[in-house]
């Protein structure tokens, strides 16, 4: 019964919306489609379903996914699966926030805007950097906006990297400066330390060089220094200083503010987003307060004013001549979505931890680093960390020695309910058999202590 | 007309929330042997990189926390609060099923660099999305590593230049024309790749100004970038004689996917002769916008191009799928991993529960909306249709206030503000450039007559007030969590401040 009257009132709605039209049938509102590019034939595509039957079909499709949560895992290497605080999940899932689009009209979406305001300004406070925008797709896309920014303030074409970083990093970062003609120039690195020596640094920039760009903590996982010296060097050329970081790094790291960065970037993910298979991610990408920089930086920006009575506090997006919808092809970027409801749950996370969680989060990183490369070192034929020197989260661990081949090693230990490392051979050839492990605050000592003994038993068993 | 009231908390900022109790969140204590201790670290990080003092975060418990994101939720307006026709944003719903499907461990905690074996569920939802949007839009196949529309563009034009690189012909196509209606992303992606913009004037239907065109391509055309239906809700009546010309220079025509939603099952990008194709998975395919992103930007080509798509895409042999590095030609990557999976999950999860037919009808009702509103508003005083009721729209149009300006003052931006208080999102504003006054409206298929009705009736209140008593609107809103806010004062080099460390720095 009521089904048949609720489609009358379809069928009514349907007439009265086609007799306001002036046209005669749903078809006539598509006759402005040439005859000749009209779909006459079904597509192949799925059925209408009920929501049980959806459910039942995703399921059934996701169920074969091995969860790293629900396994040992030991994968990292830029995107890192951290503790997500149930706090965050609440938070973000708010239909408000969740469902809004990016905040055009500020009067009536002063949540979001108050919200990424802040995910700017406590992230600033780690980086001790004053601009922060408010979010790029990934660590990636925001090194390859900051090599052509770099390019721009100086209107040089060369932008150094170091050899050891992430082979999709530097892939992308190839896709945003190769077509405008920048070059990308790698710096070698020590195959003892990991370290670029600064005699080398000084003799790989020139008056071309746009901008010298580091990792702290490298893609490997090991301090980087000095970073005071790197950054004179950039300096005195006449170039801008890039550091990308692990902003879980900042309770126990320098600042890349306080070392003379210019263009701080980064991946976000590990502030309350999900790895979720490499995407969503959350792009860092932060500056110093200099009006050169300001006015070249890409992405959105969220300002703090007042109501035009200038009685209340109030918060809109800025410099927007900077972007696309006004400065159309002279845009510093075409980016308009962006990743804001990752850098909303990373403002929830920042929140939560305060400073001091940082500060543990990162001693509990360090000392598990350390344990975790200590102990697998006593293993005959396992060689951990390959470079010397100080290692945070990810770590290095090479089989040269082992007596059997890494991806095999790899191999056994899945079987045994163990995710080993990212195997680096296809990208770096001259490190050997060596792969890239990592570990979070998700892992406890008896991880390490499982990881160990399997370990050991695989290479000398 | 019914009343509304936007919450109001004059809610401070985290950094003045006061604490209120001492339970701080956790972050898990290492086995105490493990520790190291201060002088440990200390030797152990090299010389001037230990962070000796404390980041100055907030130190709040979680019920602070989670208080204040709630309040500043509650001044915050989504579709799931009401009406939200931004025009070119199709802002329809976004089913909770969507939401429920991608929130699984399955989904979360899967890492880009596992064992293909491991995440064989992964890899069948990206194949069969892959499949269905080339079967949507008649495209041979798809990358799904673009984070968003513009991403995609980027990714679009640089299989353009690879296309012609390849040819050896990139030195003399230098340049990517764009009709005048174009979104701004377009002109900006061009730009990014190194490509000159040409633009194309549109005629007096809205459409390319077919002689423009003709005079304007030659063999330094790369490409044109074509939104269809365009920006004012039109669809490109001479799209085939459009392609032909294109493709008679050796051009290539790129489709700008925003406004599919009008024409699902109707006619498909590749049936009108586009090579290279970008969808918005955060329009047309429901997944939620998150007050600015992360959305998805897929693209598709025609068969000769995909050697050309960014690695990996996924590939399918005797039911494995497998991460396809084969592509010869590729143009590389534009990001880290294979796209924003979480997305791809929620658009997943809407094709399969609307199906051929659920789509069909999406479009059609979003069509039906979108003229019914064209038809109703331009015969309120003061508004008017540029291009006139005698062509029919697609899934947005686009309303003129030029005439209510010139008799009371009253401006789109008024009208825009004025909409607010009455709890419907405003039109996008000022948008075409080439419309005067301009309000984009883009209704969906999620809403009924009934809302549409109270839509015109807002619009009819608001012209009554702009002739009588233009004050309400001109100072409009009123009854959003904040009046009006000065924009010029939030972007002046004096008085801007983009975070509190700003803030602090420029009062000392």
């Amino acid at each position: 019964m009521s089904n048949s009257s609720s489609s009358n009132d379809a069928v009514a709605c349907r007439r009265k919306l086609l007799d306001v039209i002036g046209i005669q049938s749903v078809d006539e509102a598509f006759s402005d489609i040439p005859e000749n590019a009209r779909l006459t034939k079904g597509l192949s595509l799925p059925e209408l379903r009920s929501e049980a039957e959806v459910r039942r079909v995703v399921e059934g499709v996701l169920s074969p996914n091995i969860a790293s949560k629900d396994v040992l895992s030991f994968l990292g290497g830029g995107v890192w699966s951290h503790y997500v605080p149930s706090a965050v999940d609440a938070v973000a899932s708010r239909g408000e926030f969740l469902t809004s689009y990016t905040p055009y009209q500020p009067e009536i979406s002063q949540g979001m805007l108050q919200s990424l305001f802040e995910y700017q300004s406590m992230l600033a406070e780690l980086l001790e950097v004053d601009v922060v925008n408010s979010s790029m797709y990934d660590w990636a896309s925001s090194l390859g906006e900051a090599a052509r920014m770099s390019s721009r303030i100086t209107r040089r074409n060369e932008f150094l990297v170091p050899h050891f970083i992430s082979p999709e990093r530097l892939a992308t970062l190839q896709s945003y400066a190769q077509p405008i003609g920048i070059m990308i120039r790698e710096v070698s690195q020590s195959l003892h330390t990991g370290q670029i020596s600064l005699e080398r640094l000084k003799e790989a920039v020139s008056h071309k060089t746009a901008g010298i760009y580091v990792e702290n903590p490298s893609y490997f996982g090991h301090l980087v220094h000095p970073l005071q010296a790197m950054s004179e060097i950039a300096h005195d050329v006449g170039s801008l200083f890039v550091v990308g970081v692990d902003p879980t790094s900042l309770g126990i790291l320098t600042p890349p503010g306080r070392y003379g960065a210019d263009i701080v970037i980064g991946e976000g993910q590990p502030l309350g987003n999900y790895v979720n298979y490499g995407g969503p991610l959350l792009g860092i990408f932060a500056c110093r307060d200099d009006p050169r920089l300001l006015r070249q930086m890409p992405g959105r920006l969220v300002g703090m004013t007042t109501t035009q009575d200038g009685l209340e506090t109030g918060y809109c997006m800025v410099l927007q001549t900077r972007e696309q919808h006004i400065r159309r092809e002279k845009a510093t970027s075409n980016i308009c979505t962006n990743h804001a409801l990752c850098a909303l749950r990373a403002a929830v996370f920042m929140a939560l931890m305060g400073g001091d969680g940082f500060r543990r989060l990162g001693e509990y990183l360090l000392s598990l680093t350390h344990y975790a490369t200590t102990r697998l070192s006593t293993i005959n034929g396992v060689k951990t960390p390959i470079f010397d020197g100080c290692h945070l989260k990810d770590f290095t661990v090479n089989f040269d020695e082992a007596g059997k081949k890494g991806v095999d090693i790899n191999r056994q230990l899945l079987k045994r309910g163990i995710m080993g490392g990212k195997p680096l051979l296809p990208d770096f050839p001259e490190l050997g058999d060596t792969f890239l492990y990592s570990v979070t605050e998700l892992h406890s000592r008896n991880d390490l202590d499982i990881l160990f003994t399997v370990l050991r038993e695989i290479v000398e068993g | 007309m019914k009343g509304f009231r936007q919450a109001k908390w004059l809610e401070p900022l985290i950094f003045d929330v006061r604490c209120s109790t001492r339970d701080r969140f956790r972050v898990p204590v290492l086995d105490e042997e493990l520790q190291l201790s201060p002088e440990a670290v200390a030797r152990l990080i090299p010389a001037g990189l230990l962070r000796e003092d404390t980041p100055d975060l907030p130190k709040l418990s979680e019920v602070d926390v989670v208080r204040h994101f709630t309040r500043l939720s509650q001044v915050n307006f989504g579709v799931d609060t009401g009406f939200y026709p931004l025009g070119s944003c199709t802002m329809k719903y976004n089913p909770k099923v969507n939401e429920a499907l991608a929130n699984s461990a399955k989904v979360h905690w899967i890492h880009p660099y596992q064992d293909e074996a491991t995440v064989q569920g992964a890899l069948e939802i990206m194949y069969k999305l892959s499949q269905w949007l080339s079967e949507l839009t008649g495209m041979h196949s798809f990358t799904l590593q673009p984070s968003a529309g513009a991403h995609g563009e980027y990714t679009g034009v640089l299989i353009m230049r690879a296309f012609h690189k390849e040819s050896g012909e990139l030195a003399g196509r230098r340049e990517i024309l764009v009709p005048d209606s174009a979104h701004g992303t377009n002109l900006a992606s061009a730009a990014m790749a190194g490509f000159n913009v040409v633009v194309i004037p549109s005629n007096e239907r809205g459409c390319v100004d077919m002689e423009a065109l003709k005079s304007a391509v030659s063999a330094r055309t790369a490409g044109l970038m074509l939104t269809n239906p365009n920006t004012l809700g039109i669809f490109e009546e001479n799209i085939l004689e459009i392609s032909r010309i294109i493709h008679g220079v050796g051009g290539l025509l790129y489709f700008d996917g925003a406004n599919l939603n009008a024409i699902m099952g109707k006619t498909r990008p590749g049936d009108m002769g586009f090579d290279i194709v970008h969808l918005n998975l955060h329009k047309t395919f429901s997944t939620p916008h998150g007050g600015g992103g992360p959305g998805a930007g897929p693209v598709g080509v025609v068969e000769a191009l995909a050697d050309f798509l960014p690695i990996p895409t996924v590939g399918c042999d005797d039911q494995r799928f497998y991460l396809d590095y084969n592509h010869p030609k590729t143009i590389g990557r534009v990001g880290s991993f294979y796209g924003n999976f979480e997305v791809l999950v929620k658009a997943f999860t809407y094709i399969l529960s609307m199906g051929h037919d659920g789509l069909k009808q999406a479009a059609e009702r979003s069509v039906l909306n979108a003229n019914y509103l064209a038809r109703r508003l331009s015969e309120i005083r003061g508004f008017s249709l540029p291009y006139g009721p005698g062509i029919l729209r697609k899934h947005e149009c686009v309303i003129s206030c030029s005439k209510l300006k010139l008799d009371t003052g009253v401006t789109a931006k008024h009208v825009a503000k004025r909409l607010l208080d009455f709890g419907v999102h405003a039109p996008t504003m000022y948008f075409p450039p080439i419309v005067e006054e301009a309000l984009m409206i883009e209704p969906t298929e999620t809403e009924s007559l009934a809302e549409l009705n109270r839509y015109v009736d807002i619009f009819t209140q608001i012209s009554r007030e702009s002739y009588c008593h233009p004050k309400t609107v001109l100072e409009a809103p009123h009854n959003t969590s904040v009046r009006a806010l000065d924009e010029v004062k939030a972007s002046h080099p004096r008085t801007i401040c983009l975070s509190w460390r700003m803030h602090k720095n420029r009062q000392q």
